[in-house]
């Protein structure tokens, strides 16, 4: 009776050790070298293998890491301790790179553009704009059909009761679905933190504009001159706006005589001199390009609220960073 | 030595594991998008199946038949298989990575691959000797092989045809093994 236990035990167990024998064996002939960095990366990953990141899990995406392929702030649940750890282990300091956003350059609504034919058929941009470019007089304008809405895998981008699309700033990721899919190329990938935007596409010149549109840029050039930063860039009858140098003075925005520029000046933020770090040098003063600020050496220096465009010129030249904007 | 040959034609073509006996479906749909990863899976299946057969024979033959424990037949193969499978992982991880990361969780699976268990099985069934037992092992394994590449050829090729939107994916990879299988029906009278 024992024996009819004894001996199946042994026969297996002894196969099951000899294989495991043999396996261990072979693993250490088999053996890969790995990069020592990518298990010290998934040591400092949450561990949660959620694929926020877009890769399967905590161990790709370590391997993505090092391989140089996902940046070291991939992770979204670990935040910004994590992308401190994993920069350490990588040797690269955080990047404090910008959050993109995408947003619509157009603003050709039901009211503001003409309307070249009635469309009727598939409610699908790319379909629209194939027949004589879109129903729009303006061949570039957003036909506000929801292509992007439907392909928008976040919900961020809607078309809005005047026929234009509109990106949720809040919800946009960024990810670029929505610019790659659109027909007219209306769609563009801007920093997060600059409020002004030139809503118009049409690279048409002034007069065509006009006919087709209220609020399109008929490339007058008056914000390229306004702009005191070089930051308005002017190509193919179209202004553009150089985000590196834009500083959000929002200028063009008030002198765009076709309201093509949009700022929400609601925004628009105010130098403000704390006059206990202040040493009244008047670097300030010299460097504002609007002269909103007064005062002379050893004098209290003010800023005129009302002239004040809040570009931050100030600010970064302050020795003493006695200038803050609010 | 005609007997083997026969051996090595029936397990190859008219009892082909796959399209005949409907044996390893799992990896001849999941790895078979590519021609390349499918040879891949085909090579790893083919050393398993021809290693497991001879070892499971010996097992059989010097283990169980004597301790008379034959019952434990199931639980010894796999024992065999799983560690089989463990060394071509280490191999395949070893020697490609890329096939590896291409065949990724279908190679582990070879273990619970039961066209693997199942040539072991029937070459005890069918009573074959060592030499008969290794050519039958070789045979299935070049077999599973053939279907799983002609049918990764066929589906490479139905990436670039304009199939049905209903039809896309695997219900027409499903068809595709459907009317494969009717094909290999063909082979029945060979022997």
């Amino acid at each position: 009776m024992i024996e009819q236990i004894l001996w199946p035990v042994i026969s297996l167990g002894g196969m099951g050790l000899l294989f495991g024998g043999g396996l261990a064996y072979a693993s250490k002939i088999f053996a890969i070298e790995t990069d020592p960095r990518v298990s010290k990366v998934r040591d400092v990953l949450p561990g949660a293998n959620c694929g926020g990141c877009g890769y399967p899990g905590c161990d790709a995406f370590a391997a993505a890491v090092v391989a140089g392929e996902a940046p070291i702030d991939g992770c979204p649940v670990g935040g910004a301790d994590t992308t401190a750890n994993v920069g350490t282990i990588m040797g690269i300091e955080p990047s404090t790179s910008e959050k993109m956003v995408a947003r619509v350059i157009c603003n050709g609504t039901n009211t503001n553009a003409k309307e070249k034919y009635k469309y009727y058929g598939i409610t699908d941009c790319r379909a629209a704009s194939m027949i004589a470019g879109g129903s729009k007089e303006c061949q570039y304008g957003c036909l506000g059909l929801g292509t992007c809405e439907n392909l928008c895998p976040f919900d961020a981008i809607h078309v809005n009761e005047n026929g234009v699309a509109e990106v949720d700033e809040e919800k946009c990721t960024a990810c670029g679905i929505c610019v790659d899919a659109c027909p007219k190329l209306v769609i563009d990938l801007v920093p997060v933190s600059k409020e002004v935007r030139v809503l118009c596409n049409s690279k048409d010149k002034g007069k065509e504009v006009k006919n087709s549109c209220v609020v399109g840029c008929i490339g007058c050039k008056i914000c390229v001159k306004a702009c005191p930063f070089d930051a308005m860039e002017f190509k193919d009858n179209l202004a553009y706006i150089n985000y590196d140098k834009c500083t959000n003075c929002m200028i063009c925005a008030e002198k765009c005589p076709t309201n093509a520029i949009y700022a929400n000046f609601a925004n628009r933020k105010k130098a403000f001199i704390n006059q206990d770090n202040c040493i009244k040098c008047t670097i300030c003063k010299k460097n504002c390009p609007v002269e909103a600020i007064e005062g002379e050496v050893k004098q209290a220096h003010i800023v005129l609220e009302d002239k004040c465009v809040g570009c931050g010129v100030c600010e970064e030249k302050c020795p003493k960073d006695a200038i803050t904007l609010k | 030595m005609t007997g083997l040959l026969i051996i090595l034609v029936s397990s190859i073509l008219v009892n082909n594991f796959v399209l005949a006996r409907f044996l390893g479906i799992c990896p001849f749909l999941g790895v078979s998008k590519q021609v390349e990863t499918a040879t891949g899976m085909g090579m790893a299946v083919t050393f398993v199946m021809a290693i497991a057969s001879a070892i499971t024979y010996i097992v059989q033959e010097l283990i169980l038949v004597p301790l008379e424990i034959e019952y434990m037949q199931t639980i010894a193969f796999i024992l065999v298989i799983a560690a089989l499978v463990q060394l071509v992982e280490m191999i395949i991880q070893k020697v490609s990575p890329t096939l590896y990361q291409a065949l990724g969780v279908y190679l582990p699976l070879i273990t619970t691959n039961c066209a693997v268990l199942g040539v072991a099985i029937l070459n005890i069934e069918s009573g074959y000797n060592l030499l008969e037992t290794i050519f039958n092992g070789v045979g299935a394994a070049l077999g599973f092989t053939l279907a799983i590449v002609l049918f990764a050829g066929i589906r490479e090729r139905l990436e670039l045809s304009s199939v049905p939107d209903v039809l896309k994916g695997f219900p027409v990879a499903l068809i595709t093994a459907g009317l494969m299988s009717i094909a290999f029906l063909g082979f029945q009278g060979l022997l």
